[in-house]
């Protein structure tokens, strides 16, 4: 089982790795006022149809 | 097409969005209708007609390329595209690299639907292209890395949406899996040899194969889920805390769990009990995602009734629910040592792939085309309740065809005589699997049935809708 020298290695520096990345998204505040950012994806919507468009001619 | 009309100041890049959202149904047909044949074929071999590129060997890797690669990832392509634009309020980095990701992915499933049928194959299952193709591949990872993390990188939203992270860890982890999979010594422009041996290549063989499904089929999927099913049902997720856990404790613990592929082989004892552990703690981050995805419409399942594309989407989590607490309890070595190398295991996987990833690439892509042509609803949204009843049946029939059979065939391969003889040759539990083969074979003409009716409205909606341009919203300032 000689791959485990490359396999085990890979994984502990992909764990570094992604402990960094945490650490990073952290310091950041990326994680400082999360209920806040849950809805932001739903504001700012830009309108996607122009008028004689926004309706579907199938409406059931 | 119809052409794109420009408004005042900055607009997102859609064009490669359409495009990969496209190319997405488009290939979901071709890849289902192979898997159908390849169905049909183990009900009736003689469907091969005698004709080599016909036969089954080179047909079935033809077919999971083409629903995984083609259809999953032309999904992922756009969906990752679009959320990221649109979380971060800004235009796609470098276009003309997303471009190329287009034109270049559409060349691998070009050159895979022309060398699986001809016979090239590396041998290694979800890896079978030949090292050429995986070149191209590579190319085209890093520039979907760089289009991403690029877009990241320049968004005007301090807060990078969760379901970026998803799409992030996915694209980052695929490209390594590939290049330490594929690494191979070439002999000619056809064909290499891997670059391990024996049980040390088949460790790298399964390390690959379940990170891909972890991280190609669960992770990004994950993102698409966490950005349309709120924007769908209009309310934000149930927990948005819940999520970022969600996140880093599946990505911490995903990556151990592939030698559960490999119980009672050559791989040491205790790598498959490892692999075991793991695959059971997968559990926890696996339902605490889907509680979360379910609960985004706690106070509003009325919705669920009114809104197919939410059918779609709430009824492939409870899919991916299902085939995560499946298959942590087929990890278990007793347990394997009945489900392994039976039909159990294509059930399995098929919940896994028609039920969680085939029906939330469907839900997002009828939330996600509209949009791209200027509409807010597909042209028929009965025609999306058809398709989404005609897809559960299929399942349904499929995988409980699938169960039957599999246990089925573990007894009867374990069933001994007192003085220890076999009891069933191999051939009478093939003669006994024949009627749940075709049953198997309806439910996947059903699913592609489906499919088929998806194709008619997204090409209706094409033809009603038109392909415009949408601004860019002017970023409200925030701390």
């Amino acid at each position: 089982m000689e791959i485990l020298y490359l396999l085990i290695p890979l994984s502990v520096v992909l764990v570094l790795l992604i402990v960094g990345v945490f650490g990073w998204a952290i310091n950041n505040g990326q994680l400082d006022d999360l209920e806040r950012e849950g809805g932001r994806i739903l504001e700012d919507e830009t309108a996607v149809v122009d008028g004689d468009q926004a309706r579907s001619p199938q409406q059931p | 097409m119809a052409s794109v009309s420009q408004p005042a100041g900055p607009v997102y890049e859609d064009g490669v969005v359409r495009a990969f959202a496209l190319a997405a149904v488009l290939w979901g047909v071709v890849g289902m209708l192979v898997g159908v044949i390849c169905a049909a074929q183990l009900a009736w071999p003689e469907l091969n007609l005698g004709i080599p590129f016909l036969s089954y060997g080179r047909l079935r890797p033809l077919h999971t390329n083409a629903v995984i690669f083609a259809f999953g990832g032309c999904t992922l392509f756009a969906t990752a595209y679009h959320v990221v634009q649109r979380t971060g309020q800004t235009r796609l980095f470098a276009p003309g690299l997303a471009w190329f990701t287009f034109w270049g992915w559409q060349l691998v499933i070009l050159l895979a639907a022309l060398s699986l049928p001809m016979g090239f194959t590396s041998g290694k299952e979800y890896a079978e292209l030949e090292w050429p193709v995986d070149i191209l591949i590579t190319l085209v990872w890093v520039s979907y890395a760089i289009v991403f993390f690029g877009t990241v990188g320049t968004r005007k939203i301090r807060h990078i949406y969760v379901a970026n992270w998803f799409f992030g860890a996915f694209i980052i982890a695929v490209a390594l899996l590939h290049l330490v999979n594929s690494a191979a010594i070439p002999v000619s422009l056809t064909k290499s040899y891997s670059a391990y041996a024996g049980v040390q290549d088949a460790m790298v063989q399964w390390w690959y194969g379940h990170n891909a499904v972890g991280f190609f089929l669960t992770a990004g999927f994950l993102g698409m889920m966490y950005y349309y099913i709120p924007k769908q049902a209009g309310r934000p997720v149930y927990s948005y805390r819940l999520s970022i856990v969600h996140f880093w404790a599946l990505i911490f613990t995903y990556m151990w769990a592939g030698p559960h592929h490999l119980h009672y082989t050559a791989l040491p004892d205790w790598a498959q009990s490892v692999g075991m552990v793991f695959s059971l703690v997968l559990l926890a981050p696996s339902w605490g995602g889907m509680i979360n995805g379910i609960m985004t419409l706690s106070g509003a399942w009325h919705k669920l009734r009114d809104d197919p594309i939410l059918k779609f989407l709430i009824v492939s989590l409870s899919f991916y629910g299902m085939s995560t607490f499946e298959g942590p309890m087929m990890s278990i070595k007793t347990v394997n040592a009945l489900s392994h190398y039976t039909d159990w295991t294509v059930g399995h996987v098929h919940s896994g792939a028609l039920g969680w990833v085939g029906l939330i690439s469907m839900g997002c892509l009828y939330h996600l085309i509209p949009r791209m042509f200027g509409r807010v609803e597909m042209y028929s949204k009965r025609a999306i309740e058809l398709h989404f009843w005609v897809a559960t049946i299929g399942i349904v029939l499929y995988i409980a065809a699938m169960w039957i059979a599999g246990v089925m065939q573990g007894l009867m391969w374990r069933a001994v005589n007192p003085d220890g003889t076999l009891v069933y040759t191999f051939v009478e539990s093939v003669k006994a699997t024949y009627p749940f083969y075709v049953i198997r074979l309806g439910g996947g003409l059903l699913y592609l049935g489906g499919m088929l009716i998806m194709g008619w409205n997204v090409v209706k909606t094409m033809q009603v809708g038109k392909a415009q341009a949408v601004r860019i919203p002017a970023v409200v300032a925030h701390a």
